[in-house]
């Protein structure tokens, strides 16, 4: 459609009688990072499922790389594509969990190789080699043949990092990535996710972590009620919030910090 | 007041020197007393009843009880095979949204688990007054006596009717493993087979393996059922022999060592497959 990494134009999303999302249309540019924030239930999570399409869009359409995402559209009707098209649409995201989802009876190396050798269909030389370099980028090397119970919250969630980055994604998207984490892991993932967002790769950030939205964002969009509040660049969302519903919000986390 | 009672001793002695005494377990050794008595008096009873012990060493490698114990063993391991796939499939089936195949899934269940096996085996070898002959019309037929043997219907009987149960122990495998597992397979691009096989089996086994293992051993001793439809196994091949000889008892026992045999050698096997699928979740506990 355009030249924007993820087009998303009126997107909504219902779960029995309620609407996760509704008419929620956004942009994001390649190399851009985006923080969403929001009250819990407000959408922002359901929206990130919707980019990778582990929730199907009901309403609206989204665009990932300039491809229709989910559908294939006929004259004035949308068909939903085979899970096949899905999965391969959805290589180009890459995902990160609130708990992380390690694959508990891999080693942290497997984890990272999974990927790689049953999807991509690479060499696992290639592949281990690739993999290896991917821990050293998030400080693990030397977990490497750690199973996931051995290691840490941040250490699992930097591995899953590396897992996801092992797929060559060109979108990476993090759902509340240390809302699991004790408060003095946090540091070690979110130094991670910075290094990342240097390196130039476009995010999608769920996160109640006001300082790393701030220093690391391009912009930040604010949601409530399965809708797009606000959508502006950090220090003027954060200080001069035009709506009454994000100052709120702001105030509530600022109180509790 | 009490309480400064008994802190007083500690002016009185070194706390740090007082000899901590081990509580007795009397019960237990009550107990010990009990099972031996009772163990010495059985042993005894064998040992002095009238049963020819060396004609049970005698028969324990008899040939017809070895074919019958390797008919058992081969029957046991192809049924439980026939009953994992099928297993595997009905769990899948009755996760899947397609509720056809869920209602498929559960009929299947509930007809295999609701009539006994030993019925079950009956009407497959009498599946020939039902259906003269199989084939598909007009390409082949054939007589269906000469298609159910013995062995086939008790592949088919014992196989169908292991992977009802099979279907409930696999499908409560694959409910242990977090839905986030799923999720993780599939952020990573990978289609469901692939997430099945890759990630969800491999961690369903390690919930799935002591009950199929209780079920494998059941099988094994429920291969014996088949001998009223003719299959030769172990007790068969024993039973034969004493419609002979007329050492019943001794017979018994030497079909009783070889089932304890194989049971045992097959806890070994659990065990390590146990540890096998138990990677990752239990190494970081035992440490």
């Amino acid at each position: 459609m355009t030249s924007h990494l993820v087009s998303a134009v009126k997107v909504g999303k219902r779960f029995g009688a309620v609407q996760a999302l509704e008419d929620v249309t956004l942009d994001v540019e390649a190399g851009e990072v985006v923080c969403i924030i929001g009250p819990s239930g407000s959408g922002k999570t359901t929206f990130l499922r919707c980019i990778n399409q582990l929730e199907r869009i009901d309403s609206g359409a989204l665009w990932l790389n300039g491809e229709l995402t989910g559908y294939r559209r006929v004259g004035d009707a949308l068909h939903p594509l085979s899970e096949k098209e899905i999965a391969r649409q959805r290589r180009a995201t890459g995902m990160v969990f609130q708990r992380f989802n390690l694959f508990p009876h891999m080693t942290a190396l497997e984890n990272v190789t999974e990927g790689p050798i049953q999807v991509l269909k690479q060499k696992p030389a290639e592949a281990k080699e690739a993999a290896v370099a991917l821990l050293e980028r998030v400080g693990l090397v030397n977990k490497a043949s750690a199973y996931p119970t051995e290691l840490s919250g941040g250490q699992q969630q930097r591995i899953a990092i590396a897992r996801s980055l092992a797929m060559r994604p060109t979108l990476m998207l993090f759902d509340e990535p240390t809302s699991a984490l004790d408060p003095e892991l946090v540091g070690e993932v979110l130094t991670v996710m910075r290094a990342l967002a240097r390196s130039g790769m476009t995010m999608v950030v769920v996160t109640h972590e006001l300082g790393f939205a701030r220093d690391v964002s391009d912009r930040v969009v604010f949601m409530d009620e399965g809708r797009v509040v606000e959508c502006e660049s950090p220090d003027t969302l954060m200080s001069k919030p035009r709506e009454a519903r994000t100052r709120d919000f702001l105030r509530s986390i600022l109180q509790k910090a | 007041m009490r309480g400064a009672a008994e802190l007083s001793f500690a002016e009185e002695v070194d706390v740090a020197r007082l000899r901590h005494v081990r509580p007795r377990h009397y019960g237990r050794i009550v107990a010990v007393i009990i099972i031996l008595a009772f163990a010495a008096f059985v042993i005894r009873a064998f040992a002095i009843g009238r049963i020819d012990w060396s004609t049970t060493r005698e028969f324990l490698t008899w040939p017809s009880i070895l074919m019958g114990l390797v008919n058992t063993l081969w029957m046991s391991v192809a049924c439980m095979a026939i009953g994992i796939v099928i297993g595997v499939l009905c769990a899948v089936a009755r996760g899947s949204p397609n509720p056809v195949l869920r209602v498929v899934a559960i009929g299947y269940a509930w007809f295999f688990r609701g009539t006994p096996v030993i019925l079950q085996l009956l009407i497959w070898f009498n599946l020939g007054l039902v259906f003269p002959y199989l084939g598909i019309p007009g390409l082949f037929t054939v007589r269906t006596v000469n298609v159910i043997t013995p062995a086939i219907a008790t592949l088919l009987g014992l196989g169908l009717n292991e992977g009802a149960y099979a279907s409930e122990i696999m499908r409560s495998g694959m409910l242990s493993v977090d839905h986030g597992q799923y999720e993780a397979s599939k952020a990573i691009g990978m289609s469901y087979l692939q997430s099945l096989r890759r990630i969800i089996l491999p961690q369903a086994m390690r919930v799935v393996v002591p009950p199929l293992g209780n079920e494998f051993i059941a099988l094994i001793k429920t291969t014996s059922l088949a001998s009223i439809i003719g299959f030769s196994d172990v007790l068969r091949n024993a039973q034969d022999i004493y419609y002979g000889n007329a050492k019943v008892i001794e017979l018994l026992m030497v079909a009783a060592f070889w089932y304890l045999v194989v049971v045992s050698i097959l806890s070994v096997g659990q065990a390590v497959l146990e540890r096998r699928f138990g990677r990752g979740f239990a190494s970081a506990a035992r440490r």
